[in-house]
């Protein structure tokens, strides 16, 4: 046991990764995640992107189990 | 960097969704299931005509659950990772599979647990359809508030911790996280939709296993990625990873 944290001790510092090199992904990631999140959560319910019901229907059971008001 | 962290973020997402879909499959389909017959008993006791099927239950209940799943699993991860680049090498000396444990269970407290306090998920008949609007609102301002509130508390941690010290200074700001959604959550409009008759137990076993799919979720998604997280990390500085046993 006492091996291993000296280990973990002497592990290197973690390097952290300059913000302005995150944040082009991060914006990226952040609209793309809100737009599957808008899909999977709110699409034909509250608003409606799309006519119809298909997209609602389909994903009915996943958007009563993941929590989102569904209708 | 931090678009390789992203593409494996969302990838573990994907494949922490496909856990939660089997937990969700084998324990929430069955009290799904229940409320649609309470719904159905209910509607044909006011004579009215059933709802026309547009998709079918068997693809509702498989390739549907399967893909809201993958979407949300993946949006999750997408944010999983992008917090994870900004907080790797800020949040004190943290390996890459700790920070990525430890960020999943922020995440399953501020995205899941905190807006599931104040707006359990609801199952098939419980929900009124006028109010579909002010519940998307006030469930997406909960989310968002959660979210902002969890940011800020470990924003401050680090001011807190050299005011107070790390112990006391971790449980300020875990007490500054719950008083303000103590009062988000007071604040916020109440909405208790679920009809008189509706049984108790498909409405507890249903916010449990939905409770539950999260929990898988993102238990999953910190435990893969923290590995991949590390390959990266280390690759980028031209070493081998360490192996710790």
């Amino acid at each position: 046991m006492s091996q291993t944290f000296s280990q973990v001790q002497t592990l290197p510092a973690p390097v952290a990764i300059p913000l302005r090199a995150i944040a082009p992904w991060a914006i990226f990631g952040l609209l793309l995640s809100m737009l599957l999140i808008y899909f999977t959560g709110a699409e034909q319910g509250a608003t409606s992107l799309i006519a119809g019901h298909a997209v609602h229907e389909f994903v009915h059971d996943g958007r009563h189990l993941l929590g989102f008001p569904c209708h | 960097m931090a678009g390789r962290l992203l593409v494996r973020g969302m990838v573990a997402g994907i494949l922490a969704a496909c856990l939660a879909f089997l937990f969700a499959r084998i324990f929430g389909e069955p009290q799904v299931n229940l409320a649609i017959a309470f719904e159905s008993a209910r509607d044909a006791a006011a004579g009215e005509a059933p709802e026309p099927e547009l998709v079918s239950r068997t693809v509702q209940a498989s390739f549907g659950l399967l893909t809201a799943s993958i979407m949300c699993g993946a949006a999750y991860g997408g944010i999983f990772a992008t917090a994870f680049s900004v907080a790797y090498g800020r949040i004190g000396r943290l390996s890459p599979r700790a920070l990525s444990v430890l960020l999943a269970g922020l995440g399953f407290i501020v995205f899941a647990l905190i807006p599931d306090l104040k707006y359990p998920p609801n199952p098939p008949a419980v929900g009124n359809g006028a109010t579909i609007g002010l519940r998307t609102t006030v469930y997406f301002e909960m989310i968002a508030l959660s979210v902002g509130a969890g940011a800020i508390a470990v924003l401050l941690c680090a001011l807190l911790i050299r005011k107070l010290g790390q112990w006391n200074g971790i449980l300020a700001s875990i007490a500054l996280f719950i008083a303000v959604i103590a009062v988000a959550q007071w604040r916020l409009p109440d909405i208790n939709e679920v009809p008189t008759d509706f049984p108790a137990v498909v409405l507890w076993r249903f916010r449990e296993s939905s409770i539950g799919m999260q929990a898988v979720l993102w238990t999953t998604l910190g435990l893969v990625f923290g590995p991949m997280a590390e390959r990266v990390l280390s690759s980028s500085l031209g070493r081998t990873p360490r192996r710790s046993h």
